[in-house]
């Protein structure tokens, strides 16, 4: 929906700023007084309305702005008594100090993490899904509400007897139990988001395909599998995107230096070299960002439209 | 079959949440600090756990000031996101694309790669936001530091916050905003309505579930905030001072090791969060047909 803002004329002067002439028509519409008496005060606070808009949005981007142009600085750009706005003399001297660091192996544990809860989420939730749309059974709504409810429990309320539970199966500090938390966070709302997915298949659809002599798997690829495709990438991408960011589970679970993720790899790489070498910092922060950012644009027009028909979880 | 198909999600489920929901019931009733954690089997002390968190006023403290940060925060939030949503109805189209392409950057940033971000924005030193206060006149914030007095901490904190919330509040409402009729509107200017009325007779209620819903998802996840808080407290706040209910339950279990008592203090954030759950479930679930079928 952001992608694609409502035309001109979807909205006739809502806002309480009271304009009332008709937004984006150059042609004032008969009725509403003489041309030029009523529509340049209209225009002139239009122009103001339009220069809030873009000092909010330079507001809103210039800490994304600052990390990238702070990642490129040298030593004495950045300690410089006068900020340096452009990245002049720019260097990738701190993205080689990141690499230089153990970042490699954070990645690589976020990785692991990642694509484990990725492939699980999808195909536990898609099992579900379809047992929640295409059976009814005793038990159904309640799973449902239950599903609801489940994915707001918050991390802060349960990590403690969650690093017992993972104590006691000898898990702390594996991707294993990581991963378990992890799937089991974010089942819910994908269940939940894949549900209206495989409703929105016609059944008929399959049973036209089975008709026409198609084995049961066959119509299954063939047929339902590609219909949901838009709905597996989007519960998939979700999904990485809360694996990839969580931060107190893993803080909690992963104990040990060597098993840090990439949001704890930052933290610590932060306080240590907080005096010193802020260039490396932002880089470290424009490496992870960057690939989140790219992802979450491909699925945000659904994270927001899931915000009425279910939550995303925070 | 459905119960086959159900089976992995709910092994999961149960095994992630289920016990561990379990485990913390029993450990709230249990002594269970340091020495139960090396091997000592840990002794039912009954409702002890609770009276001595009740009876501390340090959690007291630590309550009133999470329930203060977020319903501050939530407020800020809420009034500045749907101010926002407000004015992209109300600006040329180009003006609209610039603001949703910034507020998405800041909405799509890793919490920990924009915390970090902040920090480095309100460095004491080379930060550049006591750069431009000294600029401009405040010559006293020169090599300021943020985080040590805890009002000002609570105040970057809530900067971060609300500046990572306001795009998921800005576009929810105003896609609820681009579905009101516009018929609604014309008849009722030609009925001579004012834009004030209109606004206020049509296009708020008209939106009402949608401002019930974000706002109380605002308040769900200002009250757990965790991250933000931690992270800004390595920095440099002082965690005693600082510590809202998140921190305070992770330096009892995790720091103190005093398991028991984490536990019990657990259940308020738990039971508070699934309470406005439940009343948010309500709202969602009662215009899903497809659940009653």
């Amino acid at each position: 929906m952001t992608t694609r803002p409502a035309d001109g004329g979807d909205l006739v002067a809502a806002p309480p700023t009271g304009s009332t002439a008709p937004r984006g028509t150059p042609v004032a519409p008969a009725g509403h007084g003489p041309p030029g008496v009523r529509r340049s005060p209209a225009r002139r606070r239009r122009r103001m309305l339009n220069v809030v808009a873009i000092v909010l949005a330079a507001i809103w981007a210039f800490p994304v702005y600052w990390m990238v142009n702070s990642s490129f600085l040298t030593f004495n750009r950045i300690r410089s008594p006068e900020p340096t706005f452009v990245p002049v003399d720019g260097t990738l001297a701190a993205y080689r100090r990141v690499f230089d660091s153990d970042f490699l192996d954070s990645l690589r544990m976020s990785m692991a993490v990642t694509l484990i809860t990725v492939a699980a989420v999808l195909l536990f939730a898609f099992l579900a899904a379809l047992a929640l749309s295409r059976f009814r059974f005793r038990g159904r709504k309640s799973f449902v509400l239950a599903v609801l409810v489940i994915q707001m429990i918050p991390a802060e309320g349960l990590f403690i007897s969650q690093f017992k539970l993972l104590e006691g199966w000898q898990l702390l500090n594996s991707v294993i139990g990581l991963s378990l938390l992890y799937i089991a966070g974010v089942v819910p709302f994908t269940i939940w988001m894949l549900r209206g997915f495989v409703a929105g298949v016609p059944r008929d659809l399959e049973e036209a395909a089975l008709v026409d002599g198609c084995g049961r798997a066959q119509a299954f690829f063939r047929i339902t599998l590609p219909l949901l495709a838009p709905g597996l990438v989007a519960s998939g991408v979700y999904a990485f995107l809360q694996a990839w960011n969580e931060f107190t589970l893993a803080l909690v679970i992963m104990t040990r230096p060597e098993n840090m993720t990439l949001p704890l790899w930052l933290r610590t790489f932060t306080d240590a070299n907080r005096a010193s070498d802020w260039a490396g910092i932002m880089a470290g922060s424009a490496l992870i960002a960057v690939p989140v950012i790219v992802f979450f644009l491909m699925v945000q027009h659904r994270m927001a439209s899931g915000l009425t028909s279910g939550a995303v979880k925070g | 079959m459905p119960y086959l198909l159900l089976a992995p999600a709910l092994a999961v489920l149960l095994a992630a949440l289920g016990y561990p929901l379990f485990r913390q019931a029993v450990m709230s009733f249990q002594e269970y600090g340091l020495a139960q954690q090396f091997g000592q089997p840990p002794e039912w002390v009954g409702f002890d756990n609770y009276t001595r968190l009740l009876t501390d006023s340090y959690l007291w403290a630590v309550i009133a000031r999470s329930i203060g940060f977020c319903l501050i925060v939530a407020a800020t939030t809420m009034v500045v996101g749907v101010a926002v949503a407000v004015l992209m109805t109300a600006v040329s189209r180009g003006a609209r694309l610039t603001l949703q392409i910034a507020l998405l950057l800041a909405w799509a940033m890793p919490h920990l790669a924009s915390l970090t971000v902040w920090q480095w924005l309100f460095d004491a030193q080379y930060g550049v936001v006591n750069w431009l206060l000294t600029r401009i006149g405040f010559e006293q914030f020169a090599g300021h530091s943020w985080l040590i007095d805890p009002l000002s901490f609570f105040v970057v904190a809530g900067i971060v916050v609300v500046w990572m919330s306001v795009p998921f509040v800005a576009f929810a409402v105003y896609a609820g905003l681009t579905q009101v009729p516009a018929e609604l509107q014309e008849a009722a200017a030609i009925d001579g309505a004012s834009a004030r009325a209109r606004f206020r007779l049509i296009t708020v209620p008209l939106i009402k579930p949608v401002l019930l819903i974000v706002g109380l998802l605002q308040i769900i996840w200002d009250l757990k905030v965790f991250t933000q808080i931690f992270v800004l407290q390595d920095a440099g706040g002082v965690t005693r001072d600082t510590n809202l209910i998140g921190t305070y339950i992770y330096r009892l279990g995790l720091g103190e090791g005093q398991f028991g008592l984490a536990a019990a203090a657990s259940w308020f954030i738990l039971l508070v969060t699934v309470g406005l759950s439940l009343y948010y479930v309500r709202i969602l679930v009662r215009d899903d047909e497809e659940l009653d079928a």
